[in-house]
């Protein structure tokens, strides 16, 4: 089995209004998955479903292959988007507390508190409420009640929103190193800078429906368009400009670049190649830069949403 | 996964761990015996009060009616009017003026007695006069008919009926005073747990929603388990201090009675005033026997098993209830809407136990409110100590357990959709709704 996690054409209606239609999705192993979409489109109803916190109408869930079954719970962590702890509980007891509902012992429970504790630079929390913590505070314990009984299964709603930059770069490098250890991540943030950082697949869920999945980079050269930044040099920018118009589609291109020359982006029509493009600039003018455009993850996901 | 002992060990120590927890099983007691202390104490003062009463009798034939008592002084004037009596009553700081007009008629007095003093009397006071003036001119009457007023007085009988069942079970009016104590308290003691701790229940789920860690909660357990935990840990919390509430109680009244000397049997309930009546036409060293007579009458273990078991079904129904509203609102000042219907039962079958059952704890309204299972845990809690047959009560049990179930998978159902609603106030009609999700 290659996949992890397979969600199998799921469905959920409430009341009258579908949530999920016919969803499926595949995580592989050891990927970090971003589960990506506009605001209620349907990423937390399909994200419960894996939890079991709520049942599918229809379609089934598939952990390692076999059937999600209430013992699974051991084997995801799951950080969700609405965070809370018990305020008046103290740190120690709190995270004791859900290790042990997700099957730990107390005593690993307690070692591994200790080691995530070190980890992540806490010091004598133990005995401190978490109403006495910083929100950041607060979010690393959080971080650790996800992560702690080791699940194969990672699922984080916005992990980084309430961290600062150095807090949340110390989370990320812990997911990446997680993800190392053979953890397989599924990542759901409307951020697609990060997206961009550290998801290897992707799905994009829109109005109940998936529009799009696949490998990142499958994606990018699904919806890429034969486009070139280019800029060049000449001493007549005019007449060349009007020459390569007349050629290709062009439209105007912002890059930083030592030289105030042409800059344009170029779309070649689908038999064309760069080498064709390159070969019809160099008997022109003199080319400083040339990159092919690869569109974002935000221009994906925007353009995606608008299409559907 | 079975985490219900863990849940329900959370649920306890959370609670009972709660500073205002503690400070209010600890404080509780305290004020209470403080509060029936200072109530004894003054309800003393009260009845050492003495006051004196000036009667100005123009008929002249009232004076024997009045005999001072310990607490009132009277002084009879026949030879005043009403401006002197006034004067002398002002003078001498006495408590009131009783002023019997003369009339045509000595014998009727309907309309010619008259009390004036600074503060208004009490109701007692004025009945107590009322009282003495009436038999006595019922015996002036009665005497100028020509009737022996001693053979009427030895003519006086007290009869005391002896209750035996066919079963030559022995019975008395204080065998049917002691259970109607024993079931009382038992429904009351139910009620009073139902709210205090189902509020608790409420407010419970309410933090765990306001502090969102519901989801990671129920990403590791079943909401079933969660709030069956819940009402489990809150109820056990309950008990706990409840004990305590007991013991301290106890003890503090024991102290508080032997430092002060206060004798607090002397507060009278109106419980203890119907006993009273009940002793006042038996022999004393009857009572006694009667009491303990009573004691052993009483169906002992028969009340204890069904009292554990309508307790803890009622108190379970109830606080699903509870446990669903908690879930389906935001904060504690939504609950309100929900309340009604919850408290609305409970008050009716208090009063449907107090009414009724005191009446006749056999009666057809008793009898259909102990079968209701939102009223029977009360009802038939009261009606046990008065003998009810074996299948009936099970009966109940039986009406109380199904219901039981159904309310836990409904409110179940509710906990499970709600806990993860937020930000709008629900309707009745979305609840419906929200079974079917």
């Amino acid at each position: 089995m290659n996949n992890l996690l397979v969600a199998d054409s799921v469905s959920k209606s409430f009341g009258d209004f579908k949530a999920l239609n016919e969803v499926s999705i595949a995580v592989p192993k050891g990927s970090i998955f971003g589960l990506l979409g506009p605001n209620g489109a349907g990423k937390t109803t399909l994200i419960r479903i894996i939890n079991q916190i709520t049942m599918p109408d229809k379609g089934e869930v598939l952990l390692d292959g076999s059937p999600l079954m209430p013992m699974n719970i051991r084997d995801i962590g799951y950080l969700p988007e609405e965070r809370g702890l018990y305020k008046s509980m103290k740190v120690g007891e709190q995270v004791l507390y859900l290790a042990q509902l997700k099957g730990l012992s107390k005593q690993t429970a307690k070692e591994r508190l200790k080691y995530w504790f070190d980890k992540l630079d806490i010091g004598d929390w133990w005995n401190r409420k978490i109403q006495e913590l910083s929100k950041g505070q607060a979010q690393k314990i959080q971080f650790i009640v996800t992560v702690i009984h080791r699940p194969k299964l990672l699922i984080f709603d916005e992990p980084f929103s309430g961290f600062d930059p150095i807090n949340a770069s110390l989370i990320k490098d812990e997911i990446l190193q997680l993800r190392d250890e053979g953890a397989t991540v599924i990542f759901s943030t409307h951020r697609m800078e990060s997206v961009e950082e550290l998801c290897d697949h992707i799905a994009l869920i829109h109005k109940s429906n998936k529009v799009l999945d696949g490998r990142l980079t499958d994606v990018k050269r699904q919806f890429k368009t034969n486009t070139f930044e280019v800029g060049l040099q000449s001493s007549n920018p005019e007449e060349i400009t009007r020459l390569i118009k007349d050629k290709f589609e062009v439209f105007p291109a912002t890059f930083k670049n030592l030289n105030d020359d042409i800059k344009l982006n170029i779309k070649l029509p689908q038999d064309t190649s760069s080498n064709d493009l390159l070969r019809f600039l160099t008997s022109k003018a003199e080319i400083h830069h040339f990159v092919e455009v690869i569109p974002s993850a935000n221009d994906i996901f925007i353009q995606t949403v608008k299409n559907n | 996964m079975n985490h219900l002992p863990l849940i329900i060990k959370r649920e306890y120590l959370n609670k009972v761990r709660n500073r205002s927890f503690v400070v209010m099983t600890f404080l509780s007691p305290i004020i209470m015996i403080a509060l029936v202390a200072v109530v004894a104490y003054l309800s003393q003062i009260n009845n050492d009060k003495k006051r004196s009463i000036t009667i100005l009798d123009e008929t002249g034939i009232l004076a024997e009616a009045f005999e001072n008592t310990e607490h009132t002084t009277y002084t009879i004037l026949t030879d005043s009017n009403y401006a002197d009596a006034k004067a002398l009553v002002k003078a001498q700081e006495d408590f009131g003026l009783l002023y019997i007009k003369k009339s045509t008629d000595t014998l009727n007095l309907v309309e010619t007695v008259n009390f004036y003093s600074d503060e208004s009397p009490s109701v007692s006071i004025i009945s107590n006069l009322e009282r003495r003036i009436e038999k006595r001119i019922s015996d002036i009457k009665l005497q100028n008919d020509g009737v022996n007023i001693e053979q009427i007085r030895a003519s006086k009988t007290t009869i005391n009926i002896a209750q035996e069942t066919f079963d030559g079970e022995k019975t008395s009016k204080i065998d049917s005073y002691l259970k109607l104590a024993f079931g009382g308290a038992a429904g009351y003691l139910l009620f009073m747990f139902i709210i205090i701790y189902g509020n608790m229940i409420m407010r419970s789920v309410i933090e765990e929603k306001t502090s969102r860690i519901i989801e990671v909660i129920i990403s590791s357990v079943k909401p079933i388990q969660l709030m069956m935990g819940k009402i489990i840990g809150t109820s056990l919390a309950g008990i706990t201090q409840f004990l305590i509430w007991l013991i301290l109680g106890g003890v503090l009244l024991f102290v508080v009675s032997a430092i002060f000397g206060i004798d607090l049997t002397q507060i009278q309930s109106p419980q203890q005033e119907m006993i009273n009546q009940a002793m006042a036409t038996s022999d004393a060293q009857n009572i006694a026997q009667d009491l303990i007579a009573g004691f052993v009458n009483l169906p002992i273990l028969n009340l204890c098993v069904a009292f554990l078991f309508f307790f803890i079904g009622g108190y379970l129904l109830y606080s699903s209830f509870y446990a669903a509203i908690g879930a389906a609102v935001d904060n504690e000042t939504d609950t309100q809407q929900f309340m009604m219907p919850i408290i609305m039962p409970l008050i009716l079958a208090v009063y449907v136990g107090v009414f009724t059952v005191i009446e006749d704890p056999h009666g057809t309204i008793s009898t259909i409110f102990s079968f209701i299972p939102l009223t029977s845990p009360v009802v038939m809690l009261m009606r046990i100590p008065f003998g009810v047959p074996i299948w009936q009560q099970l009966l109940s049990l039986a009406i109380l357990v199904f219901t039981f179930i159904f309310t836990v998978w409904f409110a179940a159902k509710i906990y499970r959709v709600g806990i993860l609603m937020y930000g709008k106030k629900p309707s009745y009609k979305e609840l419906f709704k929200w079974l079917r999700y």
